[in-house]
């Protein structure tokens, strides 16, 4: 009988080996396009047979993984530093090259109970909160943004990353810029020293700790709290108006920077300009080694990048709450691809 | 009946009684914790989840195909790291031991058996990952091989043991030499036990999260061959379970529910066949 | 395994198997040699790992030297961190834990060793083993689902009657130090049992029956004779189940609430040492951060270390007594 068991449980190790005639590809990186990515590497294993695995292990683990070579390409919300840049560079003995895939927004998501409508926020109740100077619901700076709601005087739960992460790096990045006092005492990075609150790991993590959590307030990514319904505040934008995170405000935001894109792609879009952007917008990057070994890895990987930047992808993304890349970004990010040796 | 004695002999039915309720208690949460397993992952368990993989968010249905398989895999490798050191270190122990090295040999099984996982994890991730620049099953089979070393010797060491020396003697008065009275008559004897042993040494690293999170890594598709990450149940369990997703938090009670399930048989059958063979542990 | 050192150091007869050892030690070179070769490969692997911890974390060392043991400020921006929230972390779960399991575990033991049939006893005993078996994942997860949605519904009613202790201010969230150590208790109670007894049945009959000669009543016999008898022995068996809770990983990050803070509060959220590096160490996206989380391995290498080390030698010297009478 233990044989019989024996016999059964090798040859199931086998047909796990038979697969292996088609390519694989390991990436690692940022949580926050997880959702989108999971779905492109999906249809595009079914379209050409190459397998993309993906592990959403955070925007630093990507940098750090295809830092040190451990994956094949990275992906991150932030893009890297000049520091990280460089300690590439001396590691590999080559660059790193930044390709957007889509837009996202990080939306500020809260389990308040009794309130069901979406809550305005003010810049300076977000970062008054993280900061841990606003400890009250019904705190004047949030009460006076939501006029006519009956906002109960709990206190708030405030939850954030405990991992490196791309989402942070745009939330802190917002906040740095419209909160001189967070610049200073807290600043912006993939992980930093919060003030207050609970830590989750990953945009799950928040997710369900916000969840789980009455009275909390958390920032995810914006299809996080869509797929679990869960409410999340319009916030007051550059040119004073409070918007909806949404495929189209995000697009928006970017709109200014298309234009002036810069080679490398690497460009902030929080708090941008207009009446219609939302205010806590960025891009999001896969991080590609500039030298690929392997050939057929590289083929692959560029032909994804390609098949990535084609309007059907693109439309998956938006079906997924993302903005799809402007055109002028698009097209520059072809010419890029050349770049990959 | 005096005051003095009443107080005794009530003194006396409260703590045995109060003694009995804490085994009853310890005894409950076992069947809790396999209820809630059975209730939760046990009822949405089906067959997609032995043979599809799993799919993007959004989508349903999918299951844990390559994390089973995976799991195995890396247990192949554990095997094979773990129990030739640990069955030959607990053989040199048991025959060749009494020296000042088998004392050192001794100590540092104790210390790597108290090495926790993530420390081992670690080890695993700067030795092999590092250098190698990807993922691997073999590294994260590595690593819990390396979690079973300490099991196996002492196991292995205290089954040789129970061999009675009357059998060894007659094989040596026979003529045999020392290696083959070992081979050919004491291990045989206590093969069974040391197997067993090990089958419990397995299912202990099965459920071992820690060291695979940054050597296995994960795998959304089946992993080819060793030399590439691959997915595995407890893995699963843990990110699934810290996810946001209703469907999600289904698999990862079905993942723990297959897991459990595994872990706890390979207990019972191998401590009955301990317990039937006389070598019970208590 | 633990319980098979004991039965280990009872079964064995080391004299009459050195003796024999002797009259062969002669035999085969080349069987010698593998068994040797294992045996040493065990030693190899155990000091590689430690060297491997010592030489990665040395960015660290350099850095902060010995004051990263009472720094308390965890700042990735400018990579200025300290330990001590986090050995904090972990003492304290692993404290709650004990505090929680040991009358429970003892009293089990008590029962199983002295006062239950041996049939009952064996067949109790048998399913308390089982739940040491059940991976650390597992507790994690009926930690989420269960223990914190449970210890929240709890939370007025501990208030009100241990509110006025420090321990039990502020807000309280589910994931907490209190949780964490709910959990570890769990996981740690069969540890304990199944020593316990071991150690309890260790204790030779001939000081029961005195003191039930002598008028005792089960209970005192018991209490006032074996497990004082027994004792060094089941502080042996609390250290090694502390030991193993300092290193627990899965089930602890899950529920601690990932936030290294100093608290008094058993309802704030805290960090584990086993949990920081479960975290983090992937991100590592920094030179000084890895160097950071692998010196923080090596010390909780260190104090696993000190603590098992401790309580081999209290359980070994207890049996050894149990075995001279």
């Amino acid at each position: 009988m233990k044989r019989t068991a024996l016999l059964v449980f090798l040859s199931a190790l086998l047909t796990g080996i038979a697969f292996a005639e088609d390519l694989l590809i390991n990436a690692a990186g940022a949580s926050f396009p997880n959702p989108i990515y999971q779905k492109w590497f999906s249809e595009y294993q079914k379209k050409t047979g190459v397998r993309i695995n993906y592990q959403s292990v955070g925007s630093g683990a990507g940098i750090g993984q295809i830092t040190e070579g451990t994956v094949d390409f990275g992906a991150s919300d932030g893009p890297m530093n000049a520091e990280q840049t460089k300690k590439f560079q001396d590691k590999r003995g080559f660059g790193v090259l930044h390709f957007p895939t889509v837009m996202g927004a990080v939306v500020v998501t809260y389990n308040l109970p009794g309130i069901s409508q979406a809550l305005n926020f003010t810049p300076a109740a977000i970062s008054g909160i993280y900061l841990g100077k606003i400890t009250k619901w019904n705190d004047p700076e949030i009460a006076k943004a939501n006029p006519g709601v009956k906002i109960p005087a709990n206190d708030i739960v405030v939850v954030h990353r405990s991992d490196g992460s791309g989402t942070t790096y745009v939330f802190t990045d917002y906040l740095s810029k419209v909160n001189p006092d967070w610049k200073s005492k807290v600043g912006s990075a993939t992980s930093v020293t919060w003030p207050i609150g609970l830590g989750a790991a990953k945009n799950d993590g928040v997710a369900g700790l916000v969840k789980q959590t009455a009275n909390s307030i958390g920032y995810v990514e914006l299809i996080y709290a869509t797929q679990n319904k869960m409410a999340y505040g319009n916030v007051k934008n550059k040119a004073g108006a409070f918007v909806t995170a949404s495929s189209a405000s995000v697009s928006a935001a970017a709109a200014a920077s298309a234009k002036t894109m810069p080679e490398d792609f690497k460009v902030s879009i929080v708090d941008a300009e207009g009446k219609s952007s939302y205010p806590i917008s960025t891009f999001t990057w896969l991080l590609i080694p500039e030298k690929i070994a392997d050939k057929g890895k590289k083929t692959a990987i560029v032909n994804f990048i390609k098949w990535m930047l084609d309007k059907d992808a693109q439309a998956l993304a938006e079906s997924l709450d993302y903005a799809s890349l402007p055109k002028p970004v698009v097209a520059k990010e072809l010419k890029a691809i050349a770049k990959v040796q | 009946m005096t005051p003095r004695l009443f107080y005794r002999k009530a003194t006396n039915y409260v703590m045995l009684t109060l003694t009995g309720l804490c085994a009853l208690v310890a005894v409950g949460i076992l069947f809790f914790i396999l209820g809630y397993l059975l209730w939760n992952g046990g009822t949405s368990l089906n067959l997609d989840f032995f043979t599809k993989l799993p799919v993007p968010v959004g989508e349903s249905g999918g299951g844990m195909a390559n994390a089973l398989v995976g799991t195995g895999k890396l247990l192949l490798i554990a095997s094979l790291v773990g129990v030739p050191i640990g069955f030959l270190g607990g053989v040199y122990l048991s025959e060749y031991g009494g020296s000042t090295f088998s004392f050192l040999v001794r100590y540092m099984t104790d210390l790597l058996n108290g090495v926790p996982s993530i420390v081992i994890g670690i080890f695993a991730y700067t030795v092999i990952i590092l250098r190698q620049h990807h993922f691997s099953t073999l590294a994260g089979g590595i690593a819990l091989g390396i979690m079973m070393i300490p099991i196996a010797v002492r196991s292995s060491e205290e089954f040789l043991r129970a061999v009675p020396a009357s059998l060894r003697e007659a094989a040596v008065a026979l003529g045999a030499s020392k290696s083959r009275a070992i081979v050919t008559v004491v291990i045989p004897a206590a093969l069974d036990a040391i197997i067993t042993g090990i089958m419990l040494d397995l299912a202990r690293v099965a459920g071992e999260t820690a060291p695979l999170i940054f050597t296995a890594f994960g795998n959304q598709f089946w992993s080819p061959g060793w030399n590439q990450p691959t997915s595995s149940l407890p893995v699963m369990i843990y990110s699934y379970a810290i996810s946001p997703y209703d469907e999600w938090h289904r698999q990862a009670w079905s993942a723990g529910f297959v897991l459990l399930s595994l872990v706890l048989f390979v207990n019972v059958f191998s401590r009955l066949v301990l317990a039937r063979k006389g070598h019970a542990r208590s | 395994m633990e319980t098979s050192e004991i039965s280990t150091n009872r079964a064995r007869s080391p004299e009459r198997a050195r003796r024999f050892s002797d009259r062969l030690a002669s035999g085969d070179t080349a069987a010698n040699l593998i068994v040797f070769l294992a045996a040493a490969s065990i030693v190899f692997i155990t000091s590689w790992i430690v060297f491997e911890l010592y030489r990665n974390s040395a960015a660290s060392r350099h850095e902060f030297g010995w004051s990263f043991l009472t720094g308390s400020s965890w700042d990735p921006v400018n990579e200025h961190y300290g330990a001590l929230p986090f050995i904090y972390g972990t003492i304290v779960t692993s404290a709650l834990a004990l505090l929680m399991a040991i009358p429970f575990g003892v009293g089990a033991a008590i029962f199983l060793a002295e006062l239950a049939p041996p049939r009952i006893s064996n067949a109790l005993t048998f399913l308390i083993e089982l739940l040491a078996a059940v991976p650390s994942v597992i507790y994690g997860l009926l930690g989420i689902f269960v223990l914190v949605p449970m210890l929240k519904s709890a939370e007025p009613a501990i208030r009100a009657t241990l509110g006025f202790l420090p321990f039990f201010k502020g807000p309280f969230y589910g994931v907490s130090l209190l949780a964490a150590g709910f959990v570890l208790a769990v996981m740690i109670v069969p540890f304990i049992i199944s020593i316990s007894r071991e150690v309890l049945l260790a204790v030779p009959a001939d000081q029961r029956e005195a003191a039930l000669a002598l008028g005792a009543t089960k209970w005192e016999s018991t209490w006032d004779i074996v497990v004082p008898f027994a004792g060094k022995g089941i502080v042996g068996s609390i250290f090694l189940a502390l030991a193993r809770s300092l290193g627990e990983t899965m089930a602890v990050t899950m529920v601690i609430g990932n936030t290294p803070q100093i608290s008094m509060s058993l309802f704030a959220p805290g960090y584990s040492i086993a949990a920081v590096i479960a975290n983090e160490f992937a991100e590592a996206s920094s030179e000084m951060l890895r160097s950071t989380l692998i010196e923080l391995g090596m010390v909780l290498f260190a104090l696993t270390f000190l603590i098992n080390g401790f309580a081999r030698i209290l359980i070994i010297t207890t049996s050894k007594k149990g075995n001279a009478t």
